[in-house]
């Protein structure tokens, strides 16, 4: 689904932040990237989002190389790939339920459809009562929770979380990763950085260890080594 | 969709102008100090238009005729002038006239009279008081005069004694130099102002937009299109300017009625109250299309700068 194929991406400073980077992520695969801060793992993602753009090497969605995508094509393979941020990253003037609507009407669906899905969507992550609360109402865990209702709510095949329970208590980071759980029995390929060993631990999925800008490890069923 | 898309976008700028309260506040008020120097422009404008036109008007030549010009002749001389298209009017005033108007002139100076009632006839010829429509024109005009004169009399003594242009030449030139002077220093001080007004309120809103910036980076990564992204601030701009102007143009009122009696008595022929009154709807109309043409652009601009990624 998406292959790295020898990926370097080096500032102007000539400190480089990825070094020559392959690996493949398989549809359904549920991945973990671990690394200290600093280890390439957020300039990872944002290749994958072609927020970045790679110095050499190219990166593949389905065959298609992303950083070559048209303005318009990249439109909407961005739609096709949810986001969840350590930061939540919502509109602080829209409500729950406007900000799950932006990125349904961001996608070009139907006032209908949009007044069917959110109402359930919300409801998929417990916060049918906070429908209208504006992101400075909520807390930091039912922030993180609209956050990845937008992030499904328009059927991606690919849902990246950068950290998403770098703020939260355990309570909710379990929670969290429930949910991100569940979503992946359902069929959707998920992308997860995070500091947590318990995490990763608990998960007992593909882990890829990140170190200096370097893949060090790949196991199919790792856990948290650094 | 395109009708959707069209309102989904237009709801969304609406729905920010009001949340954004603080924001939107500041904006409108940059905006409405910057229409009301574009008011004021066009107010000083008017008042350097009618005070020039009001000295212009001062100015006029008389042509003296000999005392024993035929008043026909000079009639007909007038019906010519009159026919001048850079002629705006002439005025008639007969040798009893001009006498009747010189014993007025000097009722207190008894030697003067005395004198005057020593001579036989009306030592006063008659007066033909020209007024152009521009005050360049005043030389063509003479010399068309000095022309006629010898044809109207043609074979005779001349009928013209004098005319006072000469003597007015050199005040009516300044003047003409000064009423230029003066429209290209307004129009290089509107043209400045103007612009220093534009830049505050594309800076203002530019301010605003970077506070959204995240936002913008939000909606870019859930894949908005970049009119979808942009669609809402520009509608805000154009509220922005719609608010202004309509804020503007009612401050106006009492600003106006405040200096209509005091721009009445400055003797620059215009009062600005009724100014106000009289050009309301093209004022309204020029600050409007003023503030809505500054307000989405600028926003529009302001926005470009975070939808590179």
């Amino acid at each position: 689904m998406i292959y790295f194929d020898k990926v370097s991406k080096i500032y102007s400073d000539s400190s480089a932040a990825l070094q020559d980077i392959s690996f493949h992520i398989e549809p359904n695969e549920f991945v973990s990237i671990v690394g200290q801060s600093g280890a390439g793992k957020t300039t990872l993602l944002k290749m994958i989002l072609a927020e970045e753009y790679p110095t050499e090497g190219a990166v593949f969605f389905e065959s298609a190389n992303i950083h070559k995508l048209r303005k318009d094509d990249l439109n909407k393979y961005r739609r096709r790939i949810g986001t969840v941020f350590q930061d939540f990253r919502l509109l602080p003037n829209k409500t729950a339920y406007e900000n799950i609507a932006f990125a349904m009407e961001a996608a070009g669906r139907s006032d209908e459809e949009i007044a069917a899905d959110v109402p359930h969507v919300l409801e998929l992550v417990d916060l049918g009562r906070k429908m209208w609360s504006f992101p400075g109402q909520l807390s930091g865990g039912e922030k993180q929770r609209v956050a990845i209702a937008r992030a499904i709510v328009n059927q991606p095949d690919l849902i990246i979380a950068d950290e998403p329970t770098g703020n939260l208590d355990p309570v909710n980071t379990f929670e969290i990763i429930q949910i991100l759980k569940k979503i992946n029995d359902l069929g959707t390929t998920i992308i997860l950085t995070t500091h947590n060993k318990g995490v990763i631990d608990s998960l007992n999925k593909r882990v890829i260890t990140m170190d200096n800008g370097k893949i060090i490890r790949d196991e199919k069923s790792g856990g948290y080594v650094i | 969709m395109f009708w959707t898309k069209v309102k989904r976008v237009i709801k969304s700028g609406w729905v920010a102008f009001w949340r954004n309260g603080y924001v939107s506040l500041a904006s409108v008020l940059v905006m409405t100090v910057a229409l009301l120097v574009i008011s004021a422009i066009i107010y000083s404008d008017a008042l350097l238009n009618s005070t020039l036109q009001n000295i212009k008007n001062k100015v006029d030549i008389n042509v003296y005729f000999v005392t024993d010009a035929p008043e026909d002749q000079i009639l007909t001389l007038q019906q010519q002038l009159n026919a001048q298209p850079e002629v705006a009017s002439t005025t008639y005033i007969s040798s009893d006239q001009a006498l009747a108007a010189f014993k007025d002139r000097h009722a207190t100076d008894q030697y003067t009279l005395q004198a005057l009632s020593e001579l036989d006839s009306n030592p006063l010829g008659a007066i033909l008081n020209i007024q152009a429509k521009d005050p360049s024109q005043y030389e063509g005009i003479v010399q068309y005069l000095n022309t006629e004169d010898t044809s109207v009399a043609s074979g005779t003594t001349p009928i013209i004694d004098k005319i006072n242009y000469d003597q007015n030449k050199t005040a009516i030139d300044a003047l003409n130099r000064i009423i230029a002077a003066s429209r290209t220093l307004g129009l290089v001080l509107a043209i400045f102002f103007a612009l220093i007004a534009i830049l505050i309120t594309f800076n203002t809103i530019r301010l605003a937009i970077y506070i959204s910036r995240d936002e913008i980076s939000v909606m870019r990564l859930v894949g908005a299109s970049n009119k979808y992204i942009r669609g809402p601030f520009v509608v805000e701009g154009l509220l922005y300017g719609l608010s202004s102007a309509l804020i503007t143009i009612i401050l106006l009122y009492p600003a106006s009625y405040w200096l209509g009696p005091i721009s009445d008595n400055l003797g620059t022929g215009i009062n600005l109250f009724d100014y106000y009154l009289q050009n309301f709807f093209q004022l309204l109309v020029i600050l409007l299309v003023s503030g809505l043409v500054i307000g989405a652009i600028s926003s529009y601009l302001a926005v470009k700068k975070y939808l590179k990624i």
